[in-house]
């Protein structure tokens, strides 16, 4: 008996699956770099968050939502890394679940699941966390490199910690010494959650999902380069080294949130004209809560905010039309 | 080598699958009943000239054009006439047919038989016209668009580009390219004979870069006549389209709802082309075309010639038969052919390729909830927005669907193909254009 469908009758081999398994892959080597730099402590912060994560989809959508078993699409998996990445490694694991909770159950399936919550599930997780318990999620464990189980760890401020409490007097000469060097914060050498120290391991990472196609370059380029070019223009214009571009390029969760949460298919507008807009809005609202703000860091912020304007720009911004003039 | 040129909006890469690139086109034969729809075009069905028990020879007129935009209808083989009834075609509807038994292989004596090639034009472009009509040559490319309408320039339109279509951009076909291999004089000439009627200096043979023995065979010819060029493309889907082409080669944008014409372009398929040669220098109605039998579950794939009205059923028996993994036989490529149960249905001027394919190639995976990537707007070549228009009319927003260009669908299937979350896009934008219609 022959089968009758409509066309076209060949379809590509990348299915939701397949995309949401090449993001785990290309966040691989900035977990690698989590275990180099933070040890075993790094490791128990993604593994509970991953498994808190997978268990809430997997429990929430068989008793509560009477959905299917939606864990088969790795989606959670990649929250519960992403969560993992934006903490310190020094979170208590009670902690960790919660925010996976909030992630999960709140910002995702409560919206619908997967292509439907309006807001990044992990960052959701990660400002829960940030409002809720506020010491624990600003102590920064010291890195030490390949001291796998070196739990006699001092803390450190985070390059943008330091930034915050410079005196706007001395800064440019006094406390420039204190920042780390540029070697430090490529490879991931300093002070942060343990997924956004190594901007070589997420560099990695964006290669790897460039190849493989599941994102395209607008929304890193735009979001990174915008605060390059402001900080860029202040640091020019006032030579305080609290605007160098290139720390701000290398530090905090900058490269983290561009490429892998501002990306994020579902939180982020649908064409690329609206991809760009909303990347450069994000770059401008990261600096301006970065040096303007209480805060020492604004990336996830900045996406959240964002998140929220994706319907908006969907409505008004299209790409052009082939044969409706230019 | 130029430059290759390519349509800068969207498209995609699929596999090529183009397994008969090396086969040479091979004659199907005849076989003992040939089913001949009356209407093998886009237009009116043609007049039927012929009743049960007339004898016909190949290329007697069996059914003659209705109107302007309509296609005559000629015999493929010499034989006696069964039937005239509505019988179930390609496309699964019931559709006027001319059932002739075969005897012998008797053409009209009209047509000039002989492989020699006539490279003197001496007709005028009024009598280039009617020789086409007479001929019932349509657009080969999937339209079947009469091409008498398309050698005639409407009144007030000036036409100085002719773009003959190589692009085989469809999995699996190489017809077209084995036409371009084999009979590149014949298609060079075709373009000129185009030229003459329409008055235009020019013609570019686009063809696609994975055809370099098409490319090679048709620059040699080109070498030796004036205002014929070749032009490669990149490989890309679908680039074969109208508008696609003309962006891509002439840098022209067919503007929304208008036809090449409207940017003084003319694009015609190698196969139309290579039909045009024949009917005017040869004297030959399309009674007969070259088609590609392949697909991942076929057992011999090969390139034919195969008589109109043949049946598909005959096709696949001389390719090693219905194999145990064919799930599907579509009639044309992959990506826009369709999908038959009716084997026994014929090929028509139309039919570009027989597939047979397994269900691990065909397999259309279950639908998953939209996870807004935005692929399929990428991947769209006309810049339409296919999550979109599936939202609207999962919505029932149908009044907004006009905003969203759905009438610009060029139906090519790269949102479909390219959806991870396997929404079935295609067929909500096809449901789009018919509930807009609906209100007009």
């Amino acid at each position: 008996m022959l089968k009758i469908s409509t066309t076209p009758h060949l379809q590509s081999s990348v299915d939701t699956r397949r995309i949401m398994l090449d993001v785990v892959i290309a966040l691989l080597p900035a977990a690698l770099a989590a275990v180099l730099f933070f040890g075993f402590n790094a490791l128990v912060v993604m593994a509970a968050s991953v498994a808190a994560c997978v268990f809430f989809e997997y429990a929430a959508c068989r008793f509560w939502f009477k959905s299917g078993n939606t864990t088969r699409d790795f989606s959670a998996v990649i929250t519960g890394l992403l969560l993992a990445f934006n903490l310190p490694s020094s979170m208590p694991v009670g902690m960790i679940v919660l925010g996976a909770f909030m992630a999960i159950v709140v910002a995702k399936l409560c919206y619908g699941g997967l292509g439907k919550n309006i807001f990044n599930p992990a960052l959701i997780g990660r400002v829960f966390l940030f409002i809720s318990f506020p010491v624990q999620m600003t102590q920064w464990p010291k890195p030490a490199f390949l001291k796998f189980f070196d739990t006699d760890v001092q803390t450190a401020a985070t390059t943008l910690g330091i930034i915050k409490h410079m005196d706007a007097a001395t800064s440019a000469t006094v406390a420039g010494g204190k920042l780390p060097s540029y070697y430090d914060m490529f490879v991931g050498n300093v002070g942060g959650c343990i997924g956004e120290v190594s901007a070589l391991a997420l560099l990695l990472g964006l290669a790897y999902l460039l190849w493989r196609r599941v994102i395209t370059w607008h929304i890193p380029f735009y979001y990174a380069g915008t605060v390059f070019v402001i900080t860029g223009v202040l640091w020019l214009a006032t030579g305080d080294i609290r605007y160098d571009p290139l720390t701000h390029l290398l530090s905090g969760g900058l490269l983290l949130g561009a490429v892998f949460m501002a990306t994020d298919y579902t939180t982020s507008p649908m064409t690329l004209k609206g991809q760009v807009l909303y990347a450069v809005l994000c770059g401008m609202l990261t600096v301006v809560i970065r040096l303007y703000s209480a805060y020492p860091e604004g990336v996830s912020f900045a996406i959240l905010i964002m998140n929220a304007f994706v319907p908006l720009i969907d409505k008004y911004v299209h790409g052009r039309v082939f044969g409706q003039g230019r | 080598m130029n430059n290759l040129k390519t349509f800068s909006m969207g498209g995609i890469h699929p596999d090529k699958y183009k397994i008969t690139t090396a086969s040479l086109i091979i004659d199907a034969g005849l076989p003992e009943t040939v089913y001949i729809p009356v209407k093998q075009h886009i237009g009116a069905p043609a007049k039927i000239l012929v009743q049960k028990g007339d004898k016909v020879k190949v290329g007697t007129l069996l059914a003659d054009s209705d109107g302007v935009v309509s296609a005559d209808v000629h015999s493929s083989v010499s034989g006696e006439v069964l039937k005239v009834e509505a019988l179930e075609s390609g496309s699964g509807y019931l559709e006027n047919m001319i059932t002739i038994k075969v005897e012998g292989d008797d053409f009209e004596p009209s047509i000039d038989r002989s492989e020699d090639i006539s490279r003197e034009i001496p007709y005028t472009p009024e009598q280039i016209v009617q020789k086409l009509r007479e001929a019932g040559i349509v657009g080969m490319g999937g339209a079947g668009y009469p091409t008498p309408i398309k050698t005639s320039l409407p009144e007030g339109k000036k036409a100085d580009c002719l773009i003959v279509n190589g692009i085989e951009c469809e999995p699996f076909l190489t017809a077209d390219d084995r036409l371009m291999i084999e009979k590149a004089e014949q298609i060079v000439i075709g373009a000129k004979i185009i030229n003459k009627a329409l008055g235009i200096q020019n013609a570019v043979i686009a063809v696609d870069e994975n055809k370099p023995q098409a490319i090679e065979a048709l620059s040699k010819i080109t070498r030796t006549y004036v205002g014929v060029n070749v032009q490669t493309c990149a490989t890309k889907y679908p680039q074969g389209g109208e508008k696609q082409l003309i962006a891509a080669v002439a840098k022209r944008e067919v503007p929304s709802g208008r036809l090449p014409i409207d940017v003084g372009c003319i694009v015609q398929n190698v196969g139309t082309v290579f039909a045009i040669y024949e009917a005017v220098m040869k004297n030959k109605p399309l009674f007969e075309r070259i088609l590609t039998v392949s697909g991942d579950a076929c057992r011999h794939p090969a390139n034919y010639r195969v008589r109109v009205g043949t049946p598909v059923s005959y096709l696949i028996e001389k390719s090693g038969g219905l194999s145990e993994e064919t799930a599907q036989v579509v009639l044309g490529g992959p990506m826009m052919g369709s999908s038959v149960t009716n084997i026994n249905a014929p090929v028509t001027k139309l039919t570009s390729g027989v597939l047979m394919l397994s269900d691990k190639l065909a397999h259309k995976g279950d639908e998953t909830d939209c996870i807004r990537c935005g692929k399929c707007a990428m991947a769209c070549p006309m810049g339409l927005e296919p999550f979109l228009i599936a939202r609207l009319m999962r919505a029932g927003q149908t009044e907004d669907l006009r905003g969203a260009h759905v009438l610009d669908c060029i139906e090519c299937g790269c949102c479909a193909y390219t959806c991870p979350a396997r929404v079935p896009l295609l067929d909500y934008c096809k449901l789009a254009k018919i509930e807009l219609k609906k209100k007009k």
